[in-house]
């Protein structure tokens, strides 16, 4: 089976662990990943002004770009541009009016209607591919590993683009499970950490980031799972920072859900791109007997 | 904190840009304070979401610039989807950042942000924070 796959700036730079754990664990499940072409940059945030239709172009964009592949499904794995495609794609089949202005200020492209699915890759794995399937091709069980699920805010809000249903928080657990993992219940799941303000207001973003590593480390949980680079960002790489200011009270391991997938799958370490996240991650998977030690 | 209502302190042009902007009928919000109770940066921001849609309603434009609410907002939908009303408080926000950066101001001026800031950052977080935050 193959599907088209919109990667999106970060995977290609900073969250390279993301990608290419995803596309090695993907074809080890019978999936090739197949990268857009040409795609450009989705914008990261949703346009929220009735005014502003400019920002819209690019992801819509994109979605023309899917269309053009003859698909008409497109996998996304960072949570951030499965938002922004999602609503841009729901606003290109719902508002009528928005919709002719759009495609008419783009005339050198084919008119877009919503006609492209635009699925994140954990509900990829739910829908398409199924948790029975991702068992079957378990190797290294991560038997009894205690993991927080953590969503962040732009998988389930707003209701319109949720991966599943609002307050369920079943997805996550799910997919854990089917990894051999226990998932662990915390209260902070969907709670944001702090998102773009690690730019405009740091110490805000990273009380919020702080509230959720305590909640987890409360629960717990000897690990953290996301799909989003920017909070892997907030909750991973600044953990050094926030254990130096003394405001965090122990480490908190955090690994993108592609990366545990690729271990379980029994793929080389190599490609986890492990040495991307945070070193104590690494030494975490390490003494736990996941990673080779050298 | 006390606020002298006239005919000249309710600016009706500012309701009337920013119920246009946000596309949201502020005028439903009957200040049961859910946005408030689910915001994630309550304990960083000087005056609560409730509080701004309280004077939102009225009209006070200075006053409400006076607070970095909205600039303190990240956009994680949760005051939205927890609004009884249905009103869409985080396209509030966005207007309020977008109706102060029209008049040509930044909150973060990118050329001042340190190398290293840059560097580590995921671009996701430079596009989104550039995208809320400079005009």
């Amino acid at each position: 089976m193959k599907t088209t796959y919109y990667p999106g700036c970060t995977l290609k730079t900073k969250a390279r662990n993301l990608e290419d754990s995803a596309i090695a664990s993907m074809a080890a499940l019978g999936v090739e990943l197949e990268e857009l072409p040409r795609w450009n940059c989705c914008g990261a945030v949703h346009s929220l002004a009735d005014d502003d239709l400019i920002h819209h172009v690019a992801p819509v964009r994109d979605l023309i770009r899917v269309l053009e592949t003859g698909s008409r499904q497109v996998v996304t794995l960072c949570s951030m541009c499965y938002n922004t495609l999602a609503r841009a794609n729901l606003l290109m089949r719902e508002d009528e009016e928005k919709r002719k202005t759009i495609n008419s200020f783009m005339d050198e492209e084919i008119d877009y209607h919503g006609e492209v699915e635009v699925l994140h890759l954990l509900g990829f794995l739910r829908d398409k591919i199924g948790w029975d399937r991702v068992r079957e091709k378990i190797k290294v069980s991560l038997d009894g590993l205690k993991v927080a699920p953590y969503y962040g805010c732009t998988l389930l809000r707003p209701r319109e683009v949720s991966i599943e249903p609002p307050g369920s928080f079943a997805l996550l657990n799910e997919f854990l499970r089917a990894l051999g993992a226990i998932p662990v219940p915390f209260s902070a799941a969907s709670t944001c950490c702090g998102s773009y303000q690690i730019l405009g207001n740091p110490a805000a973003a990273l009380q919020a980031s702080t509230g959720i590593l305590e909640a987890a480390l409360r629960s717990g949980a000897e690990a953290m799972v996301l799909s989003c680079p920017l909070c892997e960002f907030n909750l991973g790489k600044k953990q050094d920072t926030l254990l130096q200011e003394g405001a965090l009270s122990a480490r908190m391991p955090t690994f993108y859900f592609t990366q545990l997938l690729a271990i379980s799958l029994g793929l080389a370490p190599e490609t986890g791109r492990f040495e991307l996240n945070e070193p104590s991650s690494v030494e975490f998977l390490k003494t736990k007997g996941l990673v080779a030690s050298g | 904190m006390t606020i002298k209502l006239s005919t000249k302190t309710v600016e009706k042009d500012f309701i009337k840009k920013l119920r246009e902007v946000s596309g949201q009928n502020i005028f439903t919000c009957m200040q049961c304070g859910m946005c408030t109770g689910s915001c994630p940066m309550t304990e960083q921001i000087d005056a609560s979401p409730r509080r701004i849609m309280r004077m939102v309603q009225y009209g006070l434009e200075e006053k409400i610039c006076e607070y970095k609410t909205f600039w303190t907002c990240a956009s994680c939908y949760n005051c939205s989807v927890n609004c009884p009303r249905g009103i869409d408080i985080a396209r509030v926000m966005e207007s309020l950042r977008l109706l102060m950066l029209r008049r040509n101001t930044d909150y973060v001026t990118i050329c001042e942000l340190p190398k290293e800031t840059v560097e580590e950052m995921p671009q996701i977080a430079l596009v989104s924070g550039f995208r809320k935050m400079t005009s």
